[in-house]
């Protein structure tokens, strides 16, 4: 495997104030891997997926997207990217689904989806329609397209939200905690649009509690403690008993919760 | 009711109509740019165009706008550089004075109102954006600017029908608009109740109108707040056009 990675992060550093939130974070993403990210709240999971396309701006450390790293500078105002050209450019290979979806409320489903391809991307209208409702078809909500997403439930807003992150043709879709906020009879409906997408080889980072998906879905899984990365492997191994003593802890615990649930 | 004189009444003040609609409209046209400069200023990371934004807004917020105008239409005189310059012809003229006094003053107003509207775009919806790619310009365009205005909308909605009674104040730096045509009228014929009620009843149908369109525009903007089945566009797309 001497492919260029989808996406590699090197030594990812980011402190809020005196807090040392990531503690140097690596990690590659070959094509069409899917990667569960695990860790209690507040260990660093979201930071470290935001520094990946620089919501957050680490201390430290490099992203290469498809080969191309984001070159950054460091002025008197702090760290930031050197080319805001180059950085929206890759951003645009990097796809990303927030835990609160994040649509934008003033368009509609069809509006928000060919926002970016139609104005970043600068492609042809109709093209980008076509396409539209293509993907709409294929996360189940083609009848939704004209509606605005404060009229879509959760699990809706959700799929339409890949969607618009789809519409990019992006490298890597980067996903927050994607079914954290919705209620538990559409979690679903989410997670299977994720299914086939792991299935059609696209490259993932998740953020999840879904242990179901982490165990099933996905060919590699991370656990994260205190922002840097306690153990890692196939989930086989690391559901198979390999993980820290720390990750054993914590499926118990996520167990119990579920069943508590 | 003598109907005569008030038919004659109303007459008069219709034909110093379109002197109010001229200051109302080119004082909200450039009350409205001033307004987007000023709250670049007072939203940017620039201190001293901050504290500037801050201290004009509080000026002309915290003054009587007809101190204001009357500080423009003799107080501008008093300056050698201003009666020397190019501008004076212009700034000699009452309607000129008045209606640059109505814009720096709705523009203090205009930007607070703005500045609230941008408040209240959502922080996850920007960040979805730039996620997307988007920054700068073209994010400003497609994202901030129309959430924050349909937020800012309501309070602008009332500026405005403030700004057309404002209008009235330029009476009296002598620009014959409705208010100081209707004084006259008075002066002529001692008639105070029914010239009064006339312009009253002048400056009812004028707000009322604007409203209307207000509300229209209103209405369009919010379909997003509104379940697809109460989405009625019938006659709204007589004035708009369908999108269909
Ligand atoms: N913008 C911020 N400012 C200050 N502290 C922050 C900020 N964002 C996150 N943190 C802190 O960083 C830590 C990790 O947060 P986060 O990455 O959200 O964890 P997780 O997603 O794993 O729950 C938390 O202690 C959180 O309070
Ligand atoms: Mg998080």
């Amino acid at each position: 495997m001497s492919a260029t990675p989808r996406l590699s992060v090197r030594n990812i550093r980011k402190s809020f104030g005196a807090h040392e939130v990531l503690r140097g974070i690596s990690l590659d993403a070959h094509d069409g891997d899917v990667i569960s990210v695990l860790g209690a709240s507040g260990s660093g999971k979201s930071t470290f997926l935001r520094c990946i396309n620089l919501l957050e701006t680490a201390d430290d450390g490099d992203i290469v997207v498809n080969g191309e790293e984001i070159t950054m500078k460091t002025t008197s105002h702090g760290r930031s990217a050197a080319s805001r050209k180059q950085l929206d450019r890759i951003r645009t290979n990097l796809g990303m689904v927030f835990q609160s979806f994040n649509l934008w409320s003033h368009m509609t489903i069809l509006e928000n989806i060919i926002e970016g391809p139609v104005h970043v991307q600068k492609r042809p209208r109709a093209e980008c329609v076509a396409e539209a409702e293509a993907l709409l078809e294929k996360v189940g909500i083609a009848d939704r397209k004209d509606y605005y997403p404060a009229h879509l439930s959760g699990g809706q807003k959700q799929r339409a939200a890949i969607a618009r992150s789809l519409a990019m043709k992006p490298k890597v879709i980067l996903f927050d905690e994607p079914t954290s906020a919705l209620d538990p009879e559409l979690v679903g409906e989410v997670l299977r649009v994720m299914r086939d997408l792991a299935a059609e080889k696209m490259t993932m980072l998740v953020v999840t509690h879904e242990m179901g998906f982490a165990r099933n879905v996905s060919n590699r899984v991370i656990f994260m403690r205190e922002g840097q990365i306690d153990c890692d492997g196939t989930p086989q191994d690391m559901f198979g008993g390999k993980g820290s003593p720390y990750f054993q802890q914590f499926i118990r615990h996520m167990e119990t919760e579920n069943d508590a649930a | 009711m003598d109907f005569p004189f008030l038919l004659s009444t109303m007459k008069a003040l219709l034909a110093a109509t379109p002197t109010t609609l001229g200051l109302f409209s080119l004082s909200i046209f450039f009350g409205g740019l001033l307004a987007l400069l000023i709250v670049t200023m007072r939203v940017s990371n620039n201190i001293v165009a901050r504290n500037f934004a801050k201290g004009y807004i509080f000026v002309f917020r915290g003054s009587p706008l007809l101190i204001q105008m009357f500080l423009v239409f003799y107080g501008l005189g008093q300056f050698g550089v201003i009666r020397h310059s190019f501008v004076w012809p212009a700034l000699r003229e009452p309607f000129v004075c008045a209606v640059l006094s109505l814009a720096l003053c709705t523009g203090g107003y205009s930007a607070e109102i703005f500045r609230s509207g941008l408040r209240a775009v959502p922080p996850g919806e920007v960040e979805a954006a730039r996620a997307a790619g988007m920054s700068g310009f073209l994010l400003l365009r497609r994202i901030i600017a129309p959430i924050a205005f349909r937020h800012a909308l309501p309070a602008y909605s009332t500026e405005i029908v403030l700004m057309v009674k404002s209008t009235a104040l330029a009476s009296l730096v002598t620009v014959w608009e409705i208010t100081g045509v209707a004084q006259r009228l008075i002066s002529q014929t001692y008639r105070t109740m029914e010239v009064f009620m006339c312009a009253a009843a002048l400056y009812l149908i004028l707000n009322f109108l604007i409203l209307q369109v207000l509300a229209l525009i209103e209405h369009r903007l919010n379909r997003h707040d509104r379940r697809p089945a109460e989405r009625k566009p019938s006659v709204l797309s007589a004035f708009f056009g369908s999108r269909a």
